[in-house]
């Protein structure tokens, strides 16, 4: 058991703190601010490795472990929770899934460009109607000569419209529940293959969250992703993956929270004194402060499991549930300890808090952490 | 095409504090960086690098042990080979005894194209290293580089000066100092990161038996400057401090100032 | 003559038919260094056309100007200087020389004092002579400016030194019958190792803030680059000039022309107003001979009222526009 960090896991730290201090945190406030997606950073997230950092070499990627990956995940999303998540869905959401469960044809053609960063992934399941219940989507894709022809529609689609290429998940079989639905790689840009509206958000704003329409989409054989039926075991093993990318992020969301309050505190003073001499706040920090540690302990272990193939979908629900309840908690106290300063746009805590929210509800919901959990004490 | 980077390891003079009580600098805790302007060096190499796959870059330094540190930086920024000089013997070097050493260690490597340096240390401040290492090498020196092209054996480069610049050619080998102008130093990248944190041995170190050099001109021995004694600077005298509102306080200074007759009455 | 006598040395730039500034500043501050090791103050000037500056050069105590005056040297170029320098130096072994650290003096400085196999020590601020060994004692700031070393170069000749321009003050000190010696250039055209292709200057309408009398300088303190705005109403009624400290600069506040500081320039106006800078030494280096230094900062435990010869504690965007106010 190793609680500290390697060399190289260190290294990638000092690396990702740098840039995200240096490229990404100048453009957090604008990007929230006009809802723009930050190209920019997408493409310096590829020069430097960040994308596809976690896939093996082999591919195309960094061939990081996933610890290295959450603290890149964290750092910046200690600066802009946007960024954050661009980052992980690409890499939990579109990536792992081509490499676990990818043809070495479907590796060749969609992994390496992903893993490279020169092609950026997304990941569709959920439907207007089909949310926590994502068993009962209505997209259908109906068996033809060639391959699939799918019709149907997906909301809240990370990186949406900015994705160059999107795993999606369509009916093959609606008589057979889940284990009638399959997964299906497809690119932007195929005729029958349409964008909905972009979502207008409580926070992440400069995160693409758009709804795919599909309409006669046509998708060959050898776009299928894992075998027919079975395309519901890729969604549930791709989210439980997912999570330890969100679980990262919220741990930076919170830390990054916490590290704009301790400054704040050291320079206000009221009554003649700094207010970080108070034992109110000298508390409220403790708690934000130890609670951090925990979910970042708790992701890092999700993370150690998963690179040793050892079960971990417990672990990453308990990581996600934590951590982002965290979040919530730490950005709330945050702007609690700025004043009334915290509640104005001139600081970056109203933006931490309206990002932590999200934490809570996407790639499954706290209420679905919890069921994972339960019925993993309980059996 | 070889390209050798010389880098330094030095303390970042922008966190060192005063201690209150004796005045005097503290070092310990202070956090070591490769010195900026070396990092503008290293990033033009790497930038030749990028746009030809035949381009080598080797970064060469001359420090303790604990700079092995600074060039793993370089190396998981994307140079090719780290080569660190590290004796007893070349410990209290001046510039002309560091220049001598790293002239000694550029012998050693071979054949070579250009020599990037930074323009100066934070630490040092002299700017005397690269000029030296030019002449002790024989080559042609050009210094203080806000731009650089190279095509084939020609350098042409922007040279900064005091009310503009001069567009200056030389030929190859040729040595260049580097500014702050000349363009952002890249970060490390993940692929090299763990890369080179997977070797064992990522820097070469030299000692002074490796290199062909007379023991008397390398280190203290051979540095023909040598400091007679350090000090804190000193500050003058008593502040007269002005109290009071803020128009009282603001009167209080256009009188002082009319007084000395630097403000018109 | 004197031909046992020692002798200092100032290489005396020249550009376009000017002495850099420093050169007479130098030449001022080698005059007692040339007492105290009973010397010949020297100065040595390459160019082209340039025998008239020999006149100025004695005002300011040169008792002998030896010049070079061919076309290869018109414009500074690095192998051309070294070389007739070091002929030169061999042949008249001077115990000190002194070079301006302008771009180019950093240039030639440890050029030469590689080929002479001799010490240099850079932007020295202070230069005694010990009383006892004679030795040159070249005081210069390392680490940022915050500590300083006296360096000494005691078994190598000549003992080179480069001083900042701004560090002393230029003061005449004419002499009379000053010596002008021409020598023939040594340089080969194969000597000339580079190629100035064109030279640029900036059209810039910048005010030169080393010229400037009076100074209203911005640091971190001031929170915005609307600060500067701020000083500029106040420079203007002051008729002054606006710089900035590192961290302005950095900040993109205010134009890096601008800074004041160990990297940035070293100024002496009148009166120089230190508006929200903490006084850190790289600062202090730059600007702390000013004839009057008036700080302003809501730290009253900021470094810079220790330098200052006036402090006011308080917040710079109340007392600037009061300032303004009352001055009418």
């Amino acid at each position: 058991m190793q609680f500290q960090l390697t060399a190289t896991q260190i290294m990638i730290q000092q690396m990702v703190r740098e840039f995200a201090h240096q490229d990404i945190q100048p453009l957090a406030a604008l990007t929230d601010e006009t809802s723009t997606f930050p190209r920019g950073s997408v493409e310096k997230m590829q020069r430097y490795g960040l994308l596809g950092m976690n896939i093996p070499a082999q591919y195309g990627g960094g061939g990081t472990d996933s610890i290295s990956y959450v603290i890149a995940v964290e750092e910046i999303s200690k600066v802009c929770a946007t960024t954050g998540v661009i980052l992980s869905a690409h890499n939990s959401l579109f990536c792992d899934p081509l490499l676990k469960f990818g043809t070495s044809v479907q590796q060749e053609k969609y992994l390496v460009p992903a893993a490279k960063g020169i092609k950026l992934g997304a990941f569709a399941l959920t439907e207007p109607n089909a949310g926590t219940d994502s068993a009962s989507q209505v997209t259908r894709a109906i068996k033809e000569e060639n391959g699939y022809r799918i019709t149907g529609s997906k909301i809240f689609i990370t990186n949406g419209g900015e994705a160059d290429f999107y795993i999606i998940f369509a009916m093959t079989d609606a008589s057979k529940g889940t284990r009638g639905i399959s997964a299906f790689i497809i690119e932007k840009g195929w005729p029958g293959f349409d964008f909905g509206r972009v979502e207008e958000k409580m926070g992440i704003h400069g995160s693409s969250t758009r709804e795919l329409i599909f309409q006669d989409l046509i998708v060959p054989q050898e776009n299928l992703l894992g075998e027919e039926g079975r395309g519901f075991k890729v969604a549930m093993q791709t989210l439980d993956g997912g999570r330890i990318g969100i679980a990262a992020q919220a741990v930076g969301i919170a830390q990054g929270a916490l590290d704009q309050t301790v400054a704040y505190i050291k320079q206000r003073k009221q009554f003649n004194q700094e207010i970080a001499k108070f034992q109110a706040v000298q508390f409220t920090i403790a708690d934000m402060e130890t609670r951090t540690s925990a979910a970042r302990l708790l992701t890092y272990q999700a993370a150690d499991a998963k690179d040793k193939g050892l079960a971990f979908s417990n672990l990453a629900a308990m990581a996600k549930l934590f951590a982002s309840e965290t979040a919530t908690y730490v950005t709330n106290k945050a702007v609690q300890l700025h004043g009334g300063y915290g509640y104005t746009k001139e600081y970056p805590v109203e933006r931490m808090m309206r990002d932590a929210k999200i934490t809570e509800i996407y790639e499954g919901t706290s209420e679905v952490q919890r069921m994972v959990i339960a019925a993993h004490v309980i059996g | 095409m070889k390209i050798i980077v010389c880098i330094k390891q030095v303390p970042n003079t922008k966190e060192i504090r005063i201690d209150p009580e004796t005045g005097t600098m503290i070092r310990k805790g202070v956090p070591s960086i490769i010195n900026p302007d070396d990092k503008h060096a290293l990033e033009a190499a790497l930038a030749l690098k990028d746009n030809d796959d035949e381009v080598q870059v080797t970064v060469l330094s001359m420090g303790p042990m604990q700079a092995k540190e600074a060039l793993i930086e370089c190396l998981c920024m994307g140079a090719d080979e780290a080569i660190l000089l590290s004796d007893r013997a070349f410990g209290g070097a001046d510039t002309w005894a560091t220049a001598n050493t790293l002239a000694a260690a550029v012998r050693k490597i071979g054949e070579f194209d250009l020599i990037l340096c930074g323009q100066q240390a934070i630490d040092g401040d002299t700017a005397q290293v690269g000029p030296q290492l030019a002449d002790r090498l024989k080559i042609p020196q050009v210094t203080y580089a806000q731009s650089l092209t190279l095509e084939g054996k020609t350098l042409t480069m922007d040279r900064q000066m005091e009310d503009g610049w001069q567009v200056i050619k030389t030929q190859l080998p040729a040595l260049v100092t580097a500014t702050r102008k000349l363009n952002h130093p890249r970060l490390m990248n993940i692929k090299d990161i763990v890369r080179v944190t997977s070797q064992e041995n990522p820097v070469q170190v030299l000692g002074l038996a490796d290199i062909q050099i007379n023991p008397d001109e390398t280190g203290l021995k051979g540095s023909p400057t040598r400091v007679k004694r350090s000090f804190s600077p000193t500050i003058g005298s008593e502040v007269h401090m002005i109290n009071g509102s803020t128009s009282d306080i603001a009167g209080e200074l256009i009188s002082v100032l009319q007084e000395l007759l630097l403000v018109k009455k | 003559m004197t031909e046992n006598k020692k002798n200092v040395w100032v290489f005396a730039e020249q550009r376009e038919g000017e002495l850099q500034p420093v050169v007479l500043e130098l030449l001022s501050a080698a005059q007692q260094i040339a007492v105290d090791l009973d010397a010949q103050l020297t100065a040595i000037l390459f160019g082209k056309d340039i025998k008239p500056l020999a006149t100025v050069l004695a005002e300011y105590g040169a008792e002998k100007v030896i010049i070079c005056d061919e076309p290869e040297f018109e414009i500074y170029q690095t192998e051309p200087y070294t070389q007739q320098l070091y002929a030169l130096v061999t042949e008249h072994n001077p115990e000190v020389l002194f070079i301006g650290a302008t771009h180019n003096g950093r240039d030639l400085g440890p050029r030469l004092a590689s080929r002479l196999n001799t010490g240099l020590t850079a932007d020295c601020t202070k230069l005694d002579v010990d009383a006892e060994t004679k030795e040159l004692l070249m005081t210069r700031p390392a680490f940022g400016g915050n500590l300083m070393a006296t360096i000494i170069c005691p078994n190598h000749r000549p003992q080179m030194a480069t001083v900042r321009p701004g560090v002393f003050k230029a003061e005449k000190q004419p002499v009379a019958n000053s010596e002008v010696i021409t020598v023939p250039s040594v340089v080969k055209s194969t000597d000339v190792l580079t190629e100035i292709v064109r030279v640029i200057k900036e059209n810039s309408t910048e005010e030169d803030i080393t010229k400037a009398r009076i100074i209203v300088a911005g640091g971190r303190g001031l929170g915005k680059a609307e600060g500067f705005a701020l000083l500029q109403k106040l420079a203007d009624k002051l008729d002054g000039t606006v710089a900035g400290s590192r961290a302005a600069v950095d900040a993109g506040w205010i134009k890096s022309a601008r800074q004041v500081g160990q990297t940035g320039k070293n100024v002496q106006p009148e009166l120089y107003i230190a508006c929200g800078i903490s006084g850190a030494i790289q600062h202090l280096v730059g600007m702390n001979s000013s004839r009057i230094i008036v700080a302003i900062n809501t730290d009253k435990d900021a470094p810079i009222f220790k330098t200052a010869h006036y402090g006011l504690v308080g917040d710079v965007y109340q007392i600037i526009p009061e300032l303004i106010h009352q001055l009418g």
